[in-house]
């Protein structure tokens, strides 16, 4: 996984609450066996449109997505996270995200930021003229025009995205501890195994 | 004696393998359920890293989202080919990691395939007091068995074949409370709608749902796992019910449950499971019993519901302005307009399956409407969908199968079908169809197509009818039938 801390650039002006994972991703695309190359049907349906956010060239390979409540409700299908890091998106900003969502978003590096709704609307004002910063590190979201946004995150998450580090890779670090404690209840609820004769 | 827990915590605390100073936990997941989808990635990340699933007797694998359900065998016994190449791709990806990594595979033509999460169940893979776990978000719908149960992505379904645990922070807890009894017509179906409608699709994010009760102490494990089914569109990705006499009745003799003495020791610690006198929750939902009618959406969202003797909103009547164009654009993509009777909306398809509604008592309750009457004339397609092989099996034993064609249904084999646009079942853009499904997204049924969730009673009589139908009055009428 690529490290991940300081963010700047253009961000799509997005806004739109209650995004389920058919619109970031239609199932049609989820008949892929590999991880890439999902960008080409993200939004597939909003980009139907005409003057949607994510065909127009002010816009075109920004890093930031600002969206509106609940992003990602719906489906869990990781390939919602993969098609927007296959365009490009390492940081979504939203007032809340669906708990599967910012799950799946984080295991593939990208940055999922929640502020209140102001200053969504605030950053969604920024966004249309101008570049926006995210730091990671100070857990900052920030505008040339003195805006400053302070996040919450998780400690664990900010520090496997600072690292770029492996959570399967971590956790196999204690196959002892997941043995002693399968040894333990194997005693204590032994009709639990197998599951599969 | 220990504070007083809720089901949630005490699951959670037999499962903590470790817990960081954060408050993040190691949670050990005891059954893993994988299907065709979301699991080639997560198969092929072992691969490239060299590492074996370390739990293959606790993981289960079972295609059921891109078969079409039409025959999977000719008279030969040879597979008939999918047309869909990616489709078939998926499939075949599955049919190689399963034996790869020791992984048992429910096969495409196999009596007990069908949907993962009729399967679990009825295998009796699913258990009280487990955490279970799946790449599919309606993973909540085990939780009508007392499992914590929960959808997860891809990574996470790596995760879990390599580790058998997760790295999880512990949700709040929210109970859902309705009293009384269900009105005449009102089904399970109808109580989950009625939450979604409730709390909004938001309402249960961060929580795990508790639903209690007398309406849900006498529901049947098909309505619970029906309720259950649906606690994601609420938002939430875990809903339990409290195990008891009916869910140990549900279980026994499964091919997977316990047997013996085993089964009296797992019976006597399911019994302790239930949440404590006294236990705290963070949130209280309550609804009345006698405020739930038959249901259905009119939006593009699980929480646009209005009773089905209700008229569409109006998009000025929502409080805030994001509400308001999300609610005008809704009625532009579903092609109604505000103040029309819901039971004046004409469709054009019935679709009657999905893990939410497919299991035996769905298909009874639309046969017992269907039973000596013909869909109407301007129905271009009905499907019913069994969930399992099993259920199709049990449901031919019963005649339902001649109930359904009879009514000009078409009977098909068991998959996740229509209720998303993955297989061949689709409905066409622009068509609108009752369906028995969980989502009502743009475009979940096919681009362009137009949703409206309901019971499987509701569609049986939208069926009828050709529109939106409140049950009840075809109910009366068929009372009357047995009556004369």
């Amino acid at each position: 996984m690529d490290k991940l801390n300081i963010v700047e650039g253009r961000a799509y002006p997005f806004g739109m609450k209650n995004v389920d994972t058919d619109i970031v991703i239609p199932a049609h695309w989820l008949k892929t066996i590999s991880r890439a190359g999902l960008g080409k049907g993200a939004f597939e349906v909003l980009r139907k449109e005409p003057g949607n956010v994510f065909d127009d060239p002010e816009y075109a390979g920004s890093p930031i997505l600002i969206a509106g409540d609940n992003f990602g409700c719906g489906s869990s299908r990781e390939h919602a996270a993969w098609a927007l890091a296959d365009l490009g998106i390492k940081v979504v900003i939203a007032p809340s995200f669906s708990d599967i969502f910012s799950g799946n978003a984080f295991k593939n590096g990208i940055l999922t930021v929640v502020l209140p709704q102001e200053a969504i609307d605030r950053l969604m004002e920024v966004a249309k003229t101008d570049p926006i910063h995210v730091d990671l590190e100070h857990q900052t979201v920030t505008t040339q025009f003195q805006d400053r946004f302070q996040f919450e995150i998780d400690p664990f998450r900010k520090h496997c995205l600072l690292g770029g580090l492996d959570e399967i890779g971590l956790t196999l670090g204690q196959a002892d501890t997941i043995s002693q404690f399968e040894a333990k209840d194997a005693g204590a609820r032994p009709w639990l195994v197998p599951a599969v004769a | 004696m220990v504070n007083p827990r809720t089901l949630y915590e005490k699951i959670w605390d037999a499962h903590v393998v470790e817990r960081r100073p954060d408050g993040t936990c190691l949670i050990y997941i005891d059954r893993h359920l994988v299907h065709e989808v979301t699991s080639p990635q997560a198969f092929e990340g072992l691969r490239m890293a060299g590492r074996p699933v370390r739990r293959p007797d606790l993981t289960l694998a079972v295609p059921d989202h891109n078969l079409p359900t039409t025959p999977r065998r000719d008279a030969q016994g040879n597979r008939i080919p999918i047309a869909d190449p990616e489709s078939a791709q998926q499939l075949a990806a599955l049919e190689r990691n399963a034996p790869e990594f020791g992984v048992r595979l429910i096969g495409d033509a196999d009596r007990e395939q069908g949907i993962v999460h009729v399967v679990g169940p009825e295998q009796g893979f699913t258990l009280p007091g487990t955490t279970l776990v799946c790449g599919d978000s309606h993973t909540s719908s085990h939780g009508a068995l007392g499992a914590l149960a929960f959808g997860i992505g891809t990574s996470e379904v790596e995760h879990v074949l390599a580790t058998q645990t997760l790295l999880l922070k512990q949700s709040k807890t929210m109970e859902v409370v309705v009293e009384g009894e269900l009105g005449f017509g009102v089904t399970p179906k109808d109580v989950a709608l009625a939450i979604c409608g409730r709390i909004g699709t938001a309402g249960g994010t961060g929580y795990v749902m508790e639903y209690r009760g007398s309406v849900f102490r006498d529901m049947s494990i098909e309505g619970r796992l029906t309720v259950a089914n649906m606690s994601i569109e609420a938002g939430a990705r875990s809903g339990l019910f409290a195990p008891d006499e009916k869910t140990f009745a549900y279980l026994k003799d499964r091919p997977m449950a316990p047997k013996g003495a085993d089964w009296d020791a797992a019976v006597a610690y399911w019994k302790t499971l239930a949440t404590d006198e006294g236990a705290q929750f963070d949130k209280t939902v309550v609804i009345d019993a006698a405020d739930i009618v038959p249901n259905v959406t009119w939006g593009t969202s699980p929480e646009d519901v209005v009773p089905v003797t209700g008229v569409v909103p109006d998009p000025e009547s929502f409080a805030d302005a994001s509400k308001r164009a999300a609610a005008q654009k809704s009625l532009d993509y579903m092609g109604l307009t505000a103040g029309q009777r819901m039971e004046d909306v004409t469709v054009e398809h019935i679709f009657i399956g999905s893990c939410t509604n497919s299991r035996i008592e769905d298909l009874r309750a639309a046969a017992a409407l269907l039973k000596g009457r013909h869909i109407a004339e301007r129905i271009k397609q009905a499907l019913v969908v069994p969930g399992s092989g099993l259920v199709k099996q049990q449901a031919e034993a019963e005649g339902l199968d001649r109930v359904f064609t009879e009514a000009g249904f078409e009977w098909r084999e068991p998959g996740c079908s229509a209720c998303l646009g993955m297989n061949p079942d689709k409905v066409p853009a622009g068509e609108r169809c009752a369906s028995t499904s969980n989502r009502n997204f743009m475009g979940r049924q096919g681009p362009g197509s137009r949703t409206h969730l309901v019971s499987p009673e509701m569609a049986a009589a939208a069926a009828i009818t050709g529109h939106l139908t409140d049950v009840r009055e075809l109910l009366k009428e068929k009372q009357g039938e047995v009556v004369a």
